[in-house]
């Protein structure tokens, strides 16, 4: 808990934060996360892990393209082997809070400017070499450079200056940023040898494992570290399998060829749960299935269209058959329980009435065109019919038009006026907002343009008080849920399962799937 | 025999002829579909930076026709160049994928054709009676059932129930030749099941063509039994549109099996084109459907080649 705690702490002792607001933020880890779960099933499982063994996992999403380059990795077997072989300065503890992993410790200037990261002392990589400032340094740069192709450009974007001075990093921020430990847990900033600057896909770094045999897109082979610093990894080996067929993927796991799978389909997930040595594990998460309409093209720049939209979809109905109950409605904005300042608004429900009502105010009467494919979301073209019927008990006529899954992404979606899509989530609601709703941001992909929630935005982000912090952001999700063209109807749980050969699951972890990818590394074999 | 020879050489430089055409169809291919390598490489999550700087790494700003004559021209000396989206190589990363597709293509071959054949042979020995519906109607039922379908009932029944051979036909280099064929029993099995009706019918629709002629008769006359008629009289004369339909399904096996090796998780060709075409990956998508090409150009021409020798009508034309 140390080191999970000490982000809050730091903020205390630097009289930035009270202490009773400090405890209220430690038992609210506790109570909506999954700290006191944590506990529990260690309690439970009182013979504790066990070392040694083989852990193998069939996951989804590798493909033979790929490449060990972290600054490059985009699907879940990417992170995954990422998150053998590597680290990053600090990531998401299971509760969601920050915790150090290459960084023993961090603080932040007073303006929550200017960011110190104390390197732990006496780590190596697998190649043998210690871990320096100036390592971490390059590897951020690499990240950050005017010529990187690495998926986490646009969160290096806000850093003005980063210096290595003895055995810290220092990083200075354009403008103030109290959420930057949470961006340095971003997936791709895997501190390397040299940054990695000469070998990007070398696969040495600092994980708790080391690649022993690497076959891109189909499998990969992970040893323990004798060398990694702390007690992360129970099992001696790890193997993944890709198996992107989700049909073959079960089957791998009923039949006993894999320990540890991840998304298995909502739609046979019961019965899965009910065979013999299988559990399911379902576990709460950011991400989200959404309609998105461009807020600066008509007919969806006339709020009354929008609002008639948002009425006139049953978020339920979707909840029960697309995600096959494995999710939560949504509520028009992106952020739900599983960030840290979240605000519960009044669930806006079904009403036809409402909707018939804003389209006759709206003056529009034309139908409304919706683009969707099948690699949108799973389930989209039926999700797009479903919301064609309830808003045809509205009197509003939306038309589907299906488009291809190759190409989706660079011709329709951020392209196209309305049309469906999924989003991951972010750890923290500074880097969602930032991300799809800023005026500026590359992936507006609902093209809202609200300068006073830009203001906010900023001002939030350089406040260190986290009533004042999470009022602003509750103000900013009213805007966005009245005003934005996000149309969200249902946030999906992640749905893994494992089989009795291994133990140690923990539920409600926060992060991404399978335990925020650690669940090989905090399993062990039964 | 030199028509024999002048014939192969014609052959030959067709092929080659239609490989090249081959390559350039497949290009054209990939420039037209939406979106670009550098786009598809990112996915949802590119920047317009990170958009232009790997376009501009790739070389992806030169014009079409000048990469399509670079990549060309490196194909002549050999070098099939490199992967755009991972940077490998790719002769050596084919090298592997290959191999493992001739690897399951082969041992589905050694039983499906036999067994094809057998098959066959005893469909037209017992013509319209049980022996012949009880084979059509499997075959046929077999061939026409979709084979994800078929390997998903093979899986649940052979993998998961009975748990006889593994479900993932996952194979690589330290496994021993037992384990391997152990790993790839179910991709076979299903393989067998979809390429023996069409070779099976053929063999006993040619055969019977051949049963109607005046020196079947004859053999049954000086009283040879109903199978060494078929095995020494007729089955020899209609050898060659049965050579010619074992080879498109050899073919098959070896080109055609997406669908199995993906529902298996076998790491051949098939799963490493889709893999490169739905990330643009020109050259790794040229080098393989050359491959691709060039296997069925050659199994053809052996088919062709086969049938000539066995007819001497071919043989020696006037």
């Amino acid at each position: 808990m140390k080191d999970q705690l000490h982000y809050l702490s730091g903020l205390v002792n630097a009289g930035r934060m009270s202490r009773r607001e400090f405890m209220g933020r430690a038992a609210a880890l506790g109570l909506t996360a999954a700290a006191a779960s944590t506990f529990m099933s260690s309690a439970v499982m009182a013979a504790g892990p066990k070392k040694g063994g083989t852990i193998r996992m069939g996951l989804q999403g590798g493909s033979t393209t790929d490449s060990l380059d972290p600054a490059l990795a985009a699907n879940q077997v990417a992170l995954m082997v990422n998150r053998l072989w590597g680290e990053p300065l600090v990531d998401q503890a299971a509760d969601g809070s920050i915790e150090g992993k290459v960084a023993e410790s961090f603080e932040s200037s007073a303006d929550a400017r200017v960011w110190i990261f104390k390197i732990r002392n006496g780590i190596t990589f697998s190649n043998g070499k210690s871990v320096t400032a100036a390592d971490v340094v390059e590897s951020l740069d690499r990240h950050s450079g005017e010529d990187t192709k690495s998926g986490a450009l646009g969160i290096m974007r806000g850093i003005k200056n980063m210096t290595a001075d003895g055995d810290s990093v220092i990083i200075e921020m354009e403008t103030p940023n109290a959420d930057l430990p949470y961006l340095m847990a971003d997936y791709h900033l895997i501190i390397q040898p040299g940054g990695g600057k000469d070998a990007p896909d070398a696969g040495i770094g600092t994980g708790p494992y080391v690649l022993k045999d690497v076959d891109m897109g189909v499998r990969f082979v992970a040893e323990k570290n004798p060398n990694y610093w702390g007690d992360l990894g129970n099992a001696e080996t790890i193997e993944l399998i890709v198996i992107n067929d989700n049909t073959a993927r079960v089957a791998a796991l009923q039949s006993g060829q894999v320990d540890l799978i991840d998304r298995v389909p909502p739609r046979t997930a019961g019965l899965v749960a009910r065979a013999p040595g299988i559990n399911v594990h379902t576990t709460s998460g950011p991400g989200h299935y959404v309609f998105i309409a461009h807020v600066d093209t008509d007919p969806f720049a006339n709020q009354d269209v929008m609002l008639a939209l948002k009425y006139g979809i049953n978020r339920q109905e979707m909840v029960d058959k697309i995600l096959f109950g494995y999710g939560s409605v949504g509520n028009d904005t992106p952020i739900n329980a599983a960030y840290p300042l979240f605000t519960e608004f009044e669930q806006r429900e079904y009403d036809p009435d409402k909707a018939a009502h804003h389209m006759k105010k709206s003056g529009y009467d034309g139908p409304v065109l919706l683009r969707t494919s099948d690699n949108s979301f799973p389930g989209a073209p039926d999700a797009a019919a479903l919301f064609q019927q309830s808003l045809a008990g509205a009197g509003i006529k939306l038309d589907i038009k299906r488009e291809p899954n190759d190409g989706y992404w660079s011709e329709v979606w951020n392209n196209k006026p309305f049309c469906t899509s999924y989003w991951g989530g972010r750890p923290v609601q500074d880097q969602m907002f930032t991300t799809a709703y800023l005026s500026t941001a590359d992936w507006n992909d609902t093209r809202f343009k609200n300068e006073q929630f830009d203001q906010m935005l900023l001002s939030a982000r350089a406040e260190l008080d986290l009533g004042k912090r999470k009022q602003t952001y509750a103000d900013m999700g009213s805007i966005l849920r009245d005003e934005g063209g996000l149309i969200c109807p249902m946030f999906n749980d992640f749905v893994d399962a494992s089989s009795d050969r291994i133990a140690g699951w923990v539920e409600g972890t926060a992060g991404y799937a399978l335990m925020n990818s650690y669940a090989p590394h905090r399993m062990w074999v039964a | 025999m030199p028509p024999i020879v002048k014939l192969l050489a014609q052959r030959i430089a067709l092929g080659l002829l239609l490989l090249f055409l081959v390559s350039i169809l497949i290009f054209v291919g990939t420039i037209i579909l939406p979106g670009d390598v550098a786009q598809s490489i990112l996915g949802q999550s590119a920047t317009p930076e990170a958009l232009a700087n790997l376009r501009r790494d790739l070389g992806l700003n030169d014009p079409p026709v000048a990469r399509y004559f670079a990549w060309l021209g490196g194909i002549l000396q050999g070098d099939l160049g490199t992967a755009l989206t991972s940077g490998q190589d790719i002769a050596t990363a084919i090298g592997s994928r290959f191999s493992n597709t001739l690897f399951l293509a082969f041992w589905a071959a050694i039983i499906s054709v036999p067994l094809a054949i057998l098959l066959g042979l005893v469909a037209v020995r017992y013509k319209d009676r049980w022996p012949d519906k009880l084979i059509s109607g499997v075959t046929l039922a077999s061939i026409s059932i979709p084979e994800f379908l078929i390997g998903y009932v093979v899986m649940y029944v052979i993998g998961v129930k009975l748990r006889w051979f593994p479900s993932v036909a996952m194979i690589n280099d330290s496994m021993s030749l037992g384990e391997k064929l152990s790993a790839i029993a179910m991709p076979v099995m299903v393989l067998t099941l979809v390429v023996l009706a069409h070779m099976m019918r053929m063999t006993r629709a040619a055969i019977l063509n051949v049963m109607q002629s005046a020196y079947i008769e004859t053999a049954e006359l000086k009283g040879l039994s109903g199978f060494q008629v078929i095995y020494r009289h007729a089955f020899p004369n209609a050898v060659a549109p049965i050579v010619n339909v074992v080879m498109l399904n050899l073919a098959y096996l070896v080109v055609g099996v997406v669908v199995v090796e993906v529902v298996f998780v076998y790491p051949g060709m098939g799963q490493y084109l889709v893999d490169h075409v739905s990330k643009r990956d020109v050259p790794v998508v040229q080098a393989c459907g050359l491959i691709f090409a060039g296997v069925y150009i050659l199994l053809n021409m052996v088919a062709d080649i086969v049938s000539i020798l066995s007819n001497p009508r071919l043989r020696h034309p006037k």
